[in-house]
C-alpha cells in the first residue's frame, strides 16, 4: 500500500471556498460542487455523495420495552431491565415504530416489504448496554425509494436505498478526557438506550456539498410532517454521515469513499462535506490515492479528521435476531397508515403557489416548517391578505425568532398577526409601531389592542380631532404662520413639529400634511 | 415413604386430605438435603428459612380456605439460569458471581403465582454449556446412582435434585438435550416443550433459538402439572406462540391402542450402548404389546445435528454473552486500566474455558468471509433437519429412540475431549434443531444406571407424547426405583 499524505492546506491551486472566511453567520451561498460553480473555476472532479440518516422516532415509549423516551430526564431514569440488558430480558417490538417507518417508506416512494427481519450488529461499547445493537441488515422495512429536491431552480432525483429501524444507545460521559480514550472513568446513562431510529440510505446519487444540505433540510421536513421526528439536528434527533468520494468527469465507477461522521446542524453538513472535498481534491492533485477510512468533521478547525482505517473497520457479525420474530406487513396495514399520511411539503408548496399566488421562493420558506405553513394559513383564514402576511412571517416574525432562538409557535397567535395587519391597513398605527407591537406581543404574550391602547400608539387619522389641534397650533404660533404666508416655506416643517409634539408623534403624516397646507393656505 | 420421596401429585393428595402440611414437606426436604446435599452438590443457593416461612404462610393460607393449585406448598429446584428477582442468579459462572437480578423470570412468577415454594437454584453446566454439569464454575453435581458417575447436563442439578428427593419437582432448560439428558442418567422423568410453547423471559440466554424451558420430574403426571403452570403465551416473549394450553393431565390416559409410533433407526447403530440399545427394543416392543403400530424409520439428516447445533447454537451464544462485559453487573476485573484491559481481563477471568471455546467457535462463525460457509449452512440444514421430522410425523404420531447413546460417565471422562461430550447429546440435538417436544423417561438399567426413553411428538403435540410417555410408566416400574443413598 503506498503511503498517502493526507494533510491541509498544502497545494492548494485554487481560491478559498467562498463561505470558508467570511465567519460562520453567512451560510446563504456556499459553493456548490467541489469548487465549482462559485468562482467560475472548472470543475476538475465530479463529487459523489451518499447519506445515511439516523431520526429518532416520536414515539412515548422506546423500541423493544416500555420505558419512556423523555429527553432530558435525570440519568438512568427511564430504564427497566430490557433496555439494561440484565442477562435473561428479551426485546417486544413496539408497533408504532412500525408505522412510523412504513408511513416515512410510502412518503419516499418506497416499497414496504411484506416479510422484514431484525438482525443484530455486534460490537463491543460501554453505552451499548448488549453489546450488539438490534438492527435491520438484510430484508429492511422499506427500499428502493426516492425524493426530488430543487437546486438552483433544477429538480434532482435522489434514490432512497432503504429505511431500516433499529435502537439507540446510551450516553457516556466521561472524565479526565474527551472521549473513553484516556478517561479517568466514564458514566453511562441508559436513558437513551432503546430509543427507536430510523436509518434512511440513500444511493449515491448527491453531486454537492448544497445539494446534500438541501436533501437534507428537504427530509427534515418531511419527517416532521409526518409526525415521526422532531427533526433536531442539534439536539441530536436527526444525525447524518456521508459516505462520499471524487471522480474524474465522465467516469463511471465510483472512487474511493470516506465516511464523514459528527455533522450536528444543516450547516455543518454543507462545511463538512466541503472541508472533506476539498481534502480529497488536495490528495488527488498531488497525485494521491484517497484512503477508505471513517472520519470525523472537527468544527473548531473546519477540517475532518481520521477517526478510525479501514483495517480498523468493526466486523459486525450481522445475524437474524433470534428474540423477534419475522415482521408481517401485510396490505391492509399499509392501506391503514398510508390514509394517516398528511399534505406533504411538497405538494403543499405547489398548491401555496397555487391557491395564494405566492412566489415559489416564498412558498418554500413558508412550507419548510409545518408550524409556520399552519400558522399562514389560519392567518388567511381570518384576514384574506395572504402576501401581506407571508411577508410578516418571512421578514419581521422569521428575524425575530432567529434573533431570540424562538420558533414561530414562541410568536404572537395569527389572531394577533393579523389585528396589526388590519391596523396597518386602516392607517391605526404605523409600520415602525407595528413592528415594536409584533416583538411586545411576542415577548411578553400581551394582547395587540392593549399594547396599542396601553401605549397610546394609535395614529390620529380623524381628521376632525386633528383640524382642531392644527387650528390650535396655528393660533399659538403667529409669527411662524405669518413667516410661512409671506412665503417662507421652510417653516412649514417646523409648524408640522409643533403637531407632532401636541399629538405626541401619533398624527397620521399625510392626513396632517394634507390639513395643514388647506388650513395654512386659507 | 419418606415425604421426600413422594411425586408432586402424592402430596397434593396428602395436603388436600390434611395428612401433612406444606411445613412438614419442606421440612422433609430440607432434612434430606442437610443429608445428601454434601455428597450431590445439586444446588447453588438454598433458600431454607425463606421456604419454611413460606411454607408457614401457605399453610395458613389452605387453612383459611384458600383455593390450592396442584403445586400449591411444593418444594422445586430452578436451575440458576432463571432469574429470581432479589436472590442470586449465577448461571453457575464466576461472571455472575452475586448478581442479583431485578426481576422473576415469567416462569418462576408463574410458580410463586400457584404456589410452589422454591427450594434452591440447581447447579448446571456454566451458561448451560455442557453434558455433565462439570462445567460449573462452582461445583460438581454427582449422580445420585453412583456417584462417581456424572448426573448430565447441562440441567444436572435439577436432575439430580428430584433424584435424590431433594425437591420434589425441578425446572430445566433445554437447549440440545439438557433436561432430557440429566432425565435419562438421573432415571427421572424430563421434558423438553415445543419452542415457543413456554416463555424463554428471565431465562438466561444459551442459544435463543433452540432454548426451552421445562419440567424434571418424578414421573410423567408431575411433568404434566409442571406444564400445565409454565406453558402459555407471553407478551414479554415474541417467540412465545399465543395457542390455547391443553390441560396436559386429560392426556394421561393409558392407551396407545392404534397410534403409530417410528423407532429412530439412525439412533440405534453406531456409536450407542448395546445395553441402551435393548433396553429402547424392549421397550418398543413393550408399546407393540400395548397396541401401537411400530415401525422403523431412517432419520438421514440426524448425523448432520451435530455439528449444524454447534455452529448455530454456538453464533447466538456468541452473541448472547457479549453483555457480560464488566460494565454494568457481574463480575468486572481489578486488573485493569482501561477500557479493553477491562473487557478482556473480566471476561478471561469471568468465564469457564467451555464457554470461551464456544464464544470463539461461535465468533468465527459469525465472522466476515466465514457466514455462508457456516451460519447460513447450517440453517439450511437445520431446514432440512425439520423437513426430515416433517416427513416422518405425516406418517408417525410418534417417534422414539435412546435419549443419550449411554448411561451415565464417569466423571472426569470426557471433560478432556470435548468431542465425545458433544456426541452425547447425539440424540437429543435434532429435536432442538427442529423445535418439537420431546420426553425422556426411565425405560431400564445398565450397570445399575439408568437408561432414558426418548419420546418425541409434532410441533405443539406434547398431549400425544404425554400419551405414550403415561401409557408406558403405567406399564413398567422404571420410575419407582428411587437411587440409595
Amino acid at each position: 500500500m503506498s503511503k498517502i499524505l493526507i494533510g491541509t492546506g498544502t497545494g492548494q491551486n485554487y481560491d478559498e471556498p467562498a463561505t470558508k472566511r467570511r465567519g460562520s453567520n453567512n451560510q446563504a451561498r456556499e459553493p456548490r460542487s467541489s469548487f465549482a460553480g462559485s468562482r467560475g473555476i472548472k470543475m476538475k472532479y465530479e463529487t459523489v455523495i451518499g447519506l445515511e440518516i439516523h431520526a429518532q422516532l416520536l414515539t412515548e415509549s422506546k423500541i423493544f420495552c416500555g420505558c419512556s423516551t423523555k429527553f432530558g430526564s435525570a440519568p438512568n431514569t427511564n430504564i427497566c431491565p430490557v433496555c439494561t440488558g440484565q442477562p435473561g430480558v428479551l426485546p417486544v417490538l413496539n408497533k408504532k415504530v412500525v408505522d412510523f417507518a412504513i408511513k416515512t417508506g410510502l412518503s419516499l416512494n418506497a416499497t414496504i416489504a411484506n416479510h422484514s427481519i431484525f438482525a443484530r450488529k455486534n460490537y463491543f461499547y460501554p453505552d451499548l448496554p448488549k453489546n450488539y445493537q438490534i438492527s435491520q441488515y438484510e430484508l429492511p422495512i422499506a427500499t428502493k425509494g426516492y425524493m426530488d429536491i430543487t437546486v438552483d431552480g433544477e429538480i434532482k432525483h435522489i434514490g432512497i436505498t432503504r429505511v431500516h429501524l433499529e435502537e439507540d444507545a446510551g450516553k457516556l460521559v466521561h472524565k479526565g478526557a474527551a472521549g473513553l480514550k484516556g478517561a479517568t472513568s466514564s458514566l453511562v446513562d441508559f436513558n437513551r438506550t432503546g430509543v427507536p431510529l430510523m436509518e434512511i440510505v440513500t444511493e449515491p446519487d448527491i453531486r454537492s456539498a448544497e445539494e446534500a444540505k438541501v436533501f437534507m433540510s428537504e427530509l427534515r421536513s418531511l419527517l416532521v410532517y409526518l409526525g415521526v421526528c422532531d427533526g433536531n439536528m442539534e439536539e441530536g434527533s436527526l444525525r447524518c454521515d456521508a459516505n462520499i468520494s471524487l471522480r474524474k468527469p465522465g467516469q463511471k465507477e465510483l472512487g474511493v469513499k470516506t465516511e464523514v461522521k459528527n455533522m450536528n446542524s444543516f450547516k455543518s453538513v454543507q462545511k463538512a462535506l466541503f472541508a472533506e472535498i476539498k481534502r480529497q481534491t488536495n490528495i488527488l492533485d498531488e497525485g494521491g490515492r484517497i484512503t477508505q477510512e471513517t472520519r470525523l468533521y472537527d468544527d473548531a478547525s473546519d477540517t475532518t479528521v481520521q477517526m478510525r482505517s479501514k483495517e480498523e473497520a468493526h466486523d459486525y457479525r450481522y445475524f437474524p435476531e433470534p428474540d423477534l420474530v419475522p415482521l408481517e406487513i401485510d396490505k391492509k396495514w399499509i392501506d391503514e397508515i398510508k390514509a394517516t399520511i398528511p399534505e406533504l411539503p411538497q405538494e403543499k408548496r405547489i398548491r401555496f403557489v397555487k391557491q395564494y399566488e405566492l412566489s415559489e421562493a416564498d412558498a418554500t420558506i413558508l412550507t419548510n416548517d409545518l408550524n409556520m405553513a399552519n400558522y399562514f394559513e389560519e392567518s388567511v383564514k381570518l384576514l384574506n391578505e395572504p402576501r401581506q402576511i407571508g411577508n410578516w412571517l418571512i421578514g419581521d416574525a422569521s428575524a425575530y425568532c432567529n434573533e431570540n432562538n424562538k420558533t414561530i409557535l414562541d410568536i404572537l397567535p395569527p389572531d394577533g398577526l393579523v389585528e396589526i395587519i388590519k391596523h396597518i391597513k386602516n392607517g391605526a398605527i404605523s409600520r415602525k409601531t407595528a413592528k415594536e407591537v409584533f416583538i411586545e406581543a411576542s415577548a411578553e404574550g400581551k394582547e395587540v389592542n392593549d399594547i396599542i391602547k396601553e401605549s397610546g400608539a394609535t395614529q390620529i387619522s380623524n381628521e376632525d380631532e386633528l383640524l382642531n389641534i392644527i387650528k390650535d397650533v396655528i393660533s399659538s404660533n403667529p409669527k411662524p404662520v405669518s413667516e410661512y404666508k409671506a412665503g417662507k416655506t421652510a417653516t412649514l416643517s417646523f409648524i408640522i413639529g409643533q403637531v407632532m409634539k401636541a399629538t405626541k408623534g401619533r398624527a397620521n403624516p399625510d392626513i396632517l400634511n394634507k390639513l395643514l397646507k388647506k388650513e395654512l393656505d386659507k | 415413604m419418606e415425604l421426600f420421596e413422594l411425586t408432586a401429585h402424592e402430596l397434593h393428595a396428602k395436603i388436600s386430605k390434611k395428612e401433612t402440611s406444606c411445613e412438614e414437606i419442606v421440612r422433609s426436604v430440607l432434612g434430606r438435603i442437610s443429608k445428601v446435599e454434601n455428597t450431590i452438590n445439586a444446588f447453588l443457593t438454598i433458600n431454607i428459612d425463606e421456604a419454611i416461612v413460606k411454607a408457614r404462610e401457605i399453610d395458613e393460607q389452605i387453612s383459611s380456605g384458600k383455593e390450592m393449585t396442584p403445586l400449591t406448598g411444593i418444594p422445586i429446584a430452578i436451575k440458576d439460569n432463571m432469574c429470581t428477582k432479589g436472590e442470586i442468579t449465577t448461571c453457575a459462572s464466576k461472571i455472575l458471581k452475586n448478581y442479583i437480578p431485578p426481576y422473576n423470570a415469567t416462569v418462576v412468577e408463574k410458580l410463586l403465582m400457584a404456589g410452589a415454594i422454591p427450594i434452591g437454584k440447581a447447579n448446571m453446566d456454566e451458561f448451560a454449556m455442557g453434558s455433565s454439569t462439570e462445567n460449573s464454575a462452582y461445583k460438581v453435581t454427582k449422580n445420585p446412582w453412583n456417584t462417581a458417575t456424572v448426573p448430565g447436563g447441562s440441567s444436572g442439578g435439577s436432575a439430580a435434585s428430584v433424584c435424590a428427593g431433594e425437591a420434589a419437582v425441578a425446572l430445566g432448560s433445554d437447549t440440545g438435550g439438557s433436561i432430557r439428558q440429566p432425565a435419562s442418567f438421573c432415571g427421572v422423568v424430563g421434558l423438553k416443550p415445543t419452542y415457543g410453547r413456554v416463555s424463554r423471559y428471565g431465562l438466561i440466554a444459551f442459544a435463543s433459538s433452540l432454548d426451552q424451558i421445562g419440567p424434571l420430574t418424578k414421573d410423567v403426571t408431575d411433568a404434566a402439572i409442571l406444564m400445565n403452570c409454565v406453558s402459555g403465551y407471553d407478551m414479554k416473549d415474541s417467540t412465545s406462540v399465543e395457542k390455547d394450553v391443553p390441560d396436559f393431565r386429560r392426556s394421561l390416559i393409558n392407551n396407545i391402542k392404534g397410534l403409530k409410533i417410528g423407532v429412530i433407526k439412525d439412533l440405534l447403530g453406531k456409536g450407542i450402548d448395546e445395553g441402551v440399545k435393548k433396553a429402547v427394543i424392549d421397550a418398543s416392543n413393550l408399546l407393540k404389546k400395548l397396541g401401537a403400530k411400530i415401525e422403523e424409520v431412517s432419520m438421514p439428516t440426524f448425523e448432520y445435528g451435530v455439528p449444524t447445533y454447534y455452529i448455530l447454537a454456538t453464533a447466538e451464544a456468541s452473541s448472547n454473552l457479549e453483555r457480560y462485559d464488566g460494565v454494568k453487573y457481574g463480575h468486572r476485573s481489578s486488573n485493569a486500566d482501561d477500557i479493553l484491559s477491562m473487557y478482556y481481563n473480566t471476561r478471561q477471568e469471568g468465564f469457564g474455558p467451555e464457554v470461551k471455546r464456544r464464544i470463539m467457535l461461535g465468533t468465527y462463525a459469525l465472522s466476515a468471509g466465514y457466514y455462508d460457509a457456516y451460519y447460513l449452512k447450517a440453517q439450511k440444514v437445520r431446514t432440512l433437519i425439520k423437513q426430515d421430522f416433517d416427513k416422518a410425523f405425516s406418517k408417525f404420531d410418534a417417534l422414539i429412540s435412546p435419549t443419550a447413546p449411554t448411561v451415565a460417565f464417569k466423571i472426569g471422562e470426557k471433560i478432556g475431549d470435548p468431542l465425545s461430550m458433544y456426541l452425547s447429546d447425539i440424540a437429543t440435538i435434532p429435536i432442538n434443531l427442529a423445535g418439537i417436544p420431546a420426553i425422556s423417561i426411565p425405560c431400564g438399567f445398565v450397570n445399575d444406571l439408568p437408561v432414558g426413553l426418548q419420546i418425541m411428538g409434532k410441533a405443539f403435540d406434547e398431549e400425544t407424547v404425554f400419551k405414550v410417555a403415561y401409557t408406558y410408566e403405567q406399564n413398567t416400574d422404571w420410575h419407582r426405583n428411587r437411587a440409595k443413598l
